[in-house]
């Protein structure tokens, strides 16, 4: 063979190849983030499953068990119960609404016109902005004196002043306040996964099925809507699972008020276990959350793996 | 020596078996071709023979060590990729400097190497380019120098081909065939190519799902195969095969002519209906069925058009065709070559 | 033929009012936002004026006053020293996880793969009880180097989720060839596919600094002195005096703290959607 001197090849010694084990290699490199989770989200996980089932308080700081007590004691107060329905009419509502506003937003961007790109970056906005920053500016637009919504009504002369809806004040008005905040931060996040998800369906089957004479709704709704479900499903788990466990919108808009109308479970579970120091009944109140978090995210799993094309 | 030599290696994904046991010996300078379907193993095997894969059992021999707990950079092997693998984020310098730099030769070494390596493959002036700017042929030439400039005792190639179209084909296969002869690299290339493997190999390795069937050169390949399946697999248009006497008749469709071209040999005479025909311009390809067999099974002959007009081959007729009995091959019922009648 | 069909002028029509009709519910707020911290008080707080422009001149005297009166500097500073932290750590911890579980084939890798990507699910209003006293156990109480320790929870699992999506829309021949060229395992990770893989590296450091900007519940259960507070609990939250809200203040601080994010996800948008359905689709 052609060659310009020694090889190169250096039987190299046996014990230098650790680093090129696989099996070695991959566990150290996956051992840090494990790690992590282990000790910061699992080992707080079953500290607040043990919070639940004790007597703890900070004052107090008993680690004694007291079984299902504290599940009882909440179960049976009016407030947590409202706590809870508010929870499921808070998700629901503003869910369906993201998602309405999402899948036809989706259609409108998919069309090219001029300014397109400008005004997508406008309708990323509400997801984009920190939620907290968010919530301010729309608590702002929902003041019980200086609301713009109000002034406007009032200039086209829907309502006289002295009937202004107090967006925050009145119990189902706060309700249907901090719904539509919420949809409104979750809708571009929806478009986005609905124009990922129309995007992906490949071009053929869409001419495919214009040949084969599918009109435009029925195109829609008999191709596109199953294609897409995989990964609308996904979206749908992450909307869910962050609405559901939300304190921040009804913190910041309501404080959970009037006279607890608009509570939810994270919200509640913080002024019980944080503000007042109830750790153990406040443990209890976020754990109801998790039942309904496993729900979703094993049928959501579930419905993804059957539906693989 | 062999300069690549494996024993019974066998690999197994989940239980199901990729590789059967293949043993195979390849010496100092031989241009071998492991040929075969996709799915049937080869790429498996030729990525266990390079270390990136781990046999199940089974011995690997490079140089005559045994090199089953080495990683690929001690087994003193090159590769070649589908797609070439060259560094999109280093120049062609360094592209072909980086086997040198892991080794931890010297500079003025490294620098002499490469010279050389791109003088050898004319890629001199495209030393400072980066792999984007490169044409395909070029970057074949680049993946070659980089995988020479090690002096590597074995060039492994994974259909590298593949992905160029016809055009390019039979000048890159001229180019590799070429470059093996003049720099006499022992060399494995797969490919699923019969025609790349009969133009380029000096033997072939004919495998089939997980095993060699037959492995000779091209000529031992293409008239004495071994089975049905090599047989069938090599030549276009594959090898007639009917069903006979608890065995099965081979012929080939070249070898398939009207009797009156067949002049002096002993020879098998068959009544040959015309169905239809291509004309391919080099060649007339004739489809049809004979008589006293499976009237369903489509018999091709392939005719030279200088001597056969085409008024002469109308479909519907039937004709008198025959083949040299050397040039039929008997196979047993399980499709195994047995000895002549 | 000039005449144009009324069915199309309607289909127009209604199209940019679509078009419109999102632009206005998703920007209004902003633009309010915008206004707001530019109008002066007495301009603001008057229930007779125009709310949609100006009535009065513009006036920076609600910047001025975020930054020489209130904490707003700090928190700004706060925040960066909180995103940078959480950054390093996240790349550190979540790169090398991500490239072992993409290019770790078989169920093992995808079955972990998946379960990291779960702990992201985990609410922090229900992990901020006991974390509050892990917190308290390393004596980092009501200060900002608790979220430090606290965000890379949510940011690793979705870093990792992120860059597995990526590293495998990577082919593995480049990997492959460094191998058979004489790097280790190890080698080939560093010098070819953390290199090759910088846009979806810087993607991910994008969002993890957002990620971090974005947090509310973390920073408002751990922390509660004015001074270690990141930006976006304290415009929320400390922009108040008794029961007054400083709302010109308040818009001006989250209009400066909402800037820098939402540029950040516009131009970063697709990638982020490349590595989302990388991941997701399989």
């Amino acid at each position: 063979m052609v060659t310009i001197g020694e090889s190169v090849i250096r039987p190299a010694s046996r014990l230098r190849f650790i680093l090129d084990r696989r099996d070695v290699l991959g566990s150290f490199f996956v051992a840090p983030a494990i790690l992590y989770v282990l000790l910061l989200v699992g080992v707080p996980f079953l500290m607040a499953l043990y919070y639940s089932v004790s007597a703890y308080t900070i004052y107090d700081p008993s680690w004694s068990f007291v079984g299902l007590e504290n599940f009882e004691d909440i179960i049976d107060d009016p407030v947590f119960r409202q706590t809870l329905y508010n929870t499921f009419i808070f998700t629901f509502g503003s869910q369906i609404l993201g998602l309405i506003l999402g899948k036809f937003g989706a259609l409108v961007l998919l069309r090219r016109f001029p300014g397109r790109g400008f005004v997508r970056a406008m309708i990323i906005l509400p997801w984009a902005v920190p939620i907290a920053l968010a919530t301010v500016a729309w608590q702002w637009m929902f003041d019980s004196l200086y609301s713009v919504i109000n002034w406007t009504l009032i200039a086209l002369g829907i309502v006289a002043r002295s009937d202004a809806p107090n967006w925050l004040g009145d119990p189902t008005l706060a309700m249907l306040s901090v719904i539509v905040v919420n949809a409104w931060r979750f809708f571009p996040f929806a478009i986005v996964i609905f124009l990922a998800g129309i995007t992906a369906v490949p071009q053929d089957v869409l001419d495919a099925a214009t040949v084969d004479g599918a009109g435009f709704w029925r195109r829609n709704y008999q191709i596109i809507v199953p294609m897409i479900l995989p990964i609308v499903a996904i979206g749908l788990v992450f909307g869910i699972v962050f609405t559901f466990t939300d304190l921040s919108v009804v913190f910041l808009m309501t404080m959970g008020g009037p006279v607890g109308a608009t509570s939810v479970l994270g919200f509640q579970g913080f002024q019980t276990g944080i503000v007042s120091g109830d750790v153990s009944h406040g443990a209890a109140i976020s754990l109801f959350m998790v039942p309904v978090l496993l729900v979703v995210v094993i049928a959501m799993l579930r419905f993804i793996r059957r539906r693989e094309i | 020596m062999a300069a690549v030599l494996t024993r019974d290696i066998v690999k197994k994904f989940a239980d199901v078996p990729a590789v059967n046991g293949i043993s195979l010996n390849v010496p100092d300078g031989e241009f071998m071709v492991l040929l075969g379907p996709s799915g049937c193993g080869k790429t498996t095997f030729l990525r266990i023979i390079c270390g990136l894969e781990k046999q199940t059992s089974g011995e690997v021999l490079i140089g005559g060590e045994i090199v089953n707990d080495m990683p690929p950079r001690a087994r003193g092997v090159a590769m070649m990729f589908q797609s070439y693998g060259l560094y999109p984020h280093f120049t062609v310098r360094n592209n072909i400097a980086f086997p040198l730099r892991t080794q931890k030769v010297a500079r003025a070494e490294i620098g002499r190497k490469v010279e050389w390596a791109s003088q050898l493959l004319g890629i001199g002036h495209l030393l400072e380019r980066r792999p984007r700017q490169l044409s395909g042929g070029e970057r074949q030439r680049v993946a070659l120098a980089r995988a020479l400039v090690r002096e590597p005792t074995a060039l492994l190639l994974d259909e590298p081909l593949s992905n160029l179209d016809a055009k390019l084909r039979a000048s890159a296969r001229l180019e590799i065939k070429q470059f093996q002869q003049r720099v006499g690299v022992t060399t494995i290339y797969v490919t699923h190519d019969q025609v790349e493997a009969m133009g380029m190999g000096d033997r072939i390795a004919v495998i089939d799902r997980g095993i060699v069937r037959q492995v000779g050169t091209p000529s031992e390949i293409y008239d004495d195969p071994a089975d049905r399946f090599v047989a069938t697999f090599v030549g276009t248009p594959p090898m007639n095969i009917v069903a006979r006497s608890g065995g099965y008749l081979g012929f080939r469709p070249e070898n398939f002519l009207p009797r009156d071209m067949i002049n002096g040999e002993a020879s098998t005479e068959f009544q040959f209906r015309v169905d239809r025909s291509e004309y391919l311009g080099s060649e007339r390809i004739v489809y049809g069925a004979i008589e006293g067999f499976d009237p369903d099974q489509v018999i091709t002959a392939k005719l030279p058009p200088a001597h056969v007009a085409e008024e002469w081959i109308r479909p519907g007729e039937w004709h008198a065709f025959a083949v040299r009995n050397s040039a039929l091959r008997n196979f047993d019922k399980d499709g195994k070559r047995s000895s002549r009648l | 033929m000039k005449r144009i069909s009324t069915v199309k002028i309607l289909q127009e029509t209604s199209f940019y009012g679509a078009v419109t009709f999102f632009f206005v519910l998703a920007a209004f707020p902003f633009y309010w936002m915008l206004i707001t911290s530019f109008k002066e008080n007495a301009d603001l707080y008057s229930v007779s004026n125009i709310p949609f422009w100006f009535n009065a001149p513009p006036t920076l005297e609600h910047f001025r006053y975020l930054f020489e009166k209130t904490l707003f500097a700090t928190w700004l500073l706060n925040s960066f020293i909180i995103g940078l932290c959480v950054t390093a750590i996240t790349l550190v911890t979540a790169l090398p996880a991500a490239y072992s579980l993409a290019r770790m084939t078989g169920r093992n890798g995808e079955a972990l793969g998946i379960g990291i990507f779960l702990t992201y699910l985990v609410p922090p209003t229900l992990l901020f009880l006991p974390l509050s006293r892990v917190v308290a156990e390393l004596g980092l109480q009501n200060s900002m180097w608790s979220l430090v320790v606290v965000y890379p929870t949510f940011t690793i699992p979705f870093c990792t989720w992120l860059m597995m999506g990526f590293f495998k829309a990577m082919p593995p021949e480049i990997e492959e060839a460094a191998i058979v060229d004489g790097c280790s395992l190890f080698g080939a990770f560093v010098k070819m596919a953390i290199p090759l893989s910088l846009p979806g590296i810087l993607t991910v450091v994008i969002f993890t600094f957002t990620l971090t900007l974005q947090e509310f519940v973390y920073a408002l259960t751990f922390v509660s002195s004015s001074a270690e507070k990141p930006i976006t609990l304290g415009v929320a939250t400390d922009l108040i005096r008794g029961d007054i809200f400083f709302w010109g203040e308040i818009m001006a601080g989250a209009l400066i703290a909402s800037i820098p994010v939402a540029i950040a996800y516009n131009l970063f948008l697709d990638r982020f959607i490349a590595g989302i359905t990388g991941g997701a689709i399989k």
